[in-house]
């Protein structure tokens, strides 16, 4: 009965990534086998070390706002009465709902150059309308902006669970001895939840450090690659300019940083699973 | 003496008392004024493309109107444009023939797998539990590139089909984890008491396990439609032709042809395109975030 399912795994997914190794060694036409030639290019490369450091600061800072703000909304929701926090849970998870693409596709729209709808408030208020897009470190935070946009919603849902399984007694105990807010959410809060945190912090981290569609449709990487990724500059070098080794080669770098993140999630979540039991 | 003693704190408690309610009544203000804030913040792009897919272009050229509000009256223009001139209902079409085959493939795979894995101990079934965890954490960029070279050997590249191939990846590893989870929590009792009443394995799978995991089974098919209905990097690498192309591509990228943007339809499109994952949400919320959160919960 697993066989459909070892299939699946082997032939799509294990194989591919082993043939991606062998692919990155070799010359661009695929007819010689060059070694470590490729990595050595890719490191040789200004562009590339930027498409690093890019990667890294794109996917940490995105990180760090989501959980952030998905931890301060999880809060606010939890504050209010029950019966009113399906509705506004409802309503803040809806970024996460739309297909990525197109809701880029949207803010692509609100960062227009000329008829940007943020821009007509700003000069509306009498500030200067700010190049969203088109310098490149404004085009950094756009792209980290819809990236917390898109994916604090997730934390938000992660937490809000985590929240509703931290026993209620423990609060009230903390009451009675004159535990207050800030304490109470240090002293209990943060233990009960620190492993669904760590989980979502590592799992949000994977996901973000592979994007791809935010990228790719704002900036596609410009201005001057300042916002390149590793999957948009993988996907530049091998499928738009054919390299397909040299663009393998790209997206493996990408390899250990996922593989040591993955490592701890399946720590945590074992962990978790047999706090529930 | 004793009785000013006992006095002090009652009062005192008192007022305590009448000032905890009060910080709760300023705690649960300040709540809905930043929900609020937040709200605006989350569903500023979605309601942006709803005003904008309602606007006549004449309108939209116009600099100096307020952008987000629709000042020249509703106009379906936009949508007759996107349905008439363009290929979109052509993407539309395969989207949902590809999302329909990867959600019955994902099913059957995930479902069937799970329940062998959930059930039966056998030799390296842990370590394939563990072996699906790992590939659902293996992001479709990393293997995007070895893929396009695997789907030209299969003569598959700019077909649709190939999708059919592929996007089982980025579903089945989830999908069969959560089910394991839904399998493993229902009673041993309920299946020992079918194999005394001489039911089979896969009489028990289809009588009571897929019964009784119904919300799992929600919760994953949901979780499938999303995903392919979404599936950005794999139409992006692997097609080109616009009678092959899916939604979320052709909106994002055949749509726009020269230099002008249309605006209008483009968000029309966007907006057709992104319907139907939310009214799936919109009805079936709970089991969307079931799945969602089962990933880390279960296992």
């Amino acid at each position: 009965m697993c066989l459909p399912l070892i299939l699946v795994i082997v032939g799509l997914i294990v194989y591919p990534a082993f043939y991606s190794i062998h692919l990155s060694m070799l010359n661009k036409a695929q007819t010689r086998f060059i070694g470590l030639g490729n990595f050595r290019f890719l490191l040789s490369r200004d562009t590339f070390w930027m498409v690093v450091e890019q990667s890294a600061i794109f996917a940490l800072s995105a990180v760090f706002f989501k959980a952030i703000i998905g931890l301060i909304t999880a809060h606010l929701i939890n504050n209010l009465p029950t019966k009113g926090q399906r509705k506004w849970r409802g309503m803040l998870l809806v970024p996460w709902v739309i297909p990525l693409a197109l809701s880029s596709l949207a803010w692509w729209w609100l960062f227009d150059p000329t008829l940007s709808a943020f821009n007509w408030v700003l000069t509306g208020l009498g500030l200067r309308a700010i190049p969203w897009l088109s310098d490149p470190y404004w085009a950094r935070f756009s792209v980290i902006l819809v990236n917390v946009w898109y994916g604090a919603p997730f934390f938000l849902i992660m937490y809000l669970a985590a929240l509703k399984s931290v026993p209620e007694q423990l609060y009230e105990a903390a009451a009675i001895d004159g535990a207050n807010a800030w304490q109470r959410f240090v002293h209990i809060t943060l233990p009960m939840m620190r492993n669904i945190i760590a989980i979502t912090v590592l799992f949000s981290l994977i996901v973000t450090f592979a994007n791809f569609d935010i990228v790719q449709i704002l900036t596609g990487g410009g201005p001057r690659n300042m916002t390149h990724v590793f999957a948009t500059y993988a996907f530049l070098l091998g499928i738009r300019s054919g390299d397909l080794p040299l663009g393998a080669a790209t997206s493996l770098f990408m390899f250990p940083i996922l593989a040591i993140a993955a490592i701890f999630i399946l720590r945590g979540v074992r962990k978790r699973g047999r706090e529930i039991g | 003496m004793t009785t000013a003693a006992l006095a002090v704190p009652a009062t005192r408690r008192l007022g305590m008392r009448s000032s905890l309610r009060r910080n709760r009544r300023w705690a649960l203000i300040l709540s809905y004024v930043f929900l609020i804030l937040f709200a605006i913040f989350f569903l500023m792009p979605p309601y942006y493309m709803i005003v904008t897919a309602f606007k006549s272009d004449a309108e939209m050229a116009r600099m100096a109107t307020n952008p987000w509000i629709i000042a020249d009256g509703v106009t379906l223009d936009q949508f007759r444009i996107l349905f008439t001139q363009t290929d979109f209902l052509i993407y539309f079409k395969n989207t949902a023939i590809v999302t329909a085959c990867v959600v019955v493939i994902t099913m059957v795979i995930s479902v069937l797998a799970a329940f062998a894995l959930g059930r039966m101990r056998f030799w390296g079934s842990g370590i394939l539990a563990t072996g699906i965890f790992l590939t659902y954490l293996v992001p479709d960029t990393l293997l995007f590139i070895p893929m396009f070279q695997i789907v030209k050997w299969l003569g598959l590249l700019n077909s649709y089909w190939s999708m059919v191939l592929v996007y089982p990846t980025l579903t089945v590893p989830f999908c069969t984890w959560i089910m394991i989870g839904y399998f493993q929590s229902i009673p041993k009792e309920l299946d020992e008491a079918a194999l005394i009443d001489g039911a089979g394995h896969l009489q028990m799978l289809f009588k009571i396990f897929i019964p009784v995991a119904l919300p799992g089974i929600i919760a994953a098919t949901i979780f499938a439609f999303t995903v392919s209905w979404a599936a950005f990097v794999y139409p992006m690498a692997f097609l080109y032709s616009s009678d092959q192309q899916v939604l979320t591509v052709g909106t994002v990228t055949t749509l726009i042809r020269g230099d002008v943007y249309k605006w209008g339809m483009l968000m029309a499109g966007a907006l057709v395109a992104a319907a139907p994952p939310l009214v799936i949400y919109a009805f079936l919320m709970d089991y969307y975030i079931a799945g969602l959160t089962a990933g880390a919960t279960k296992g």
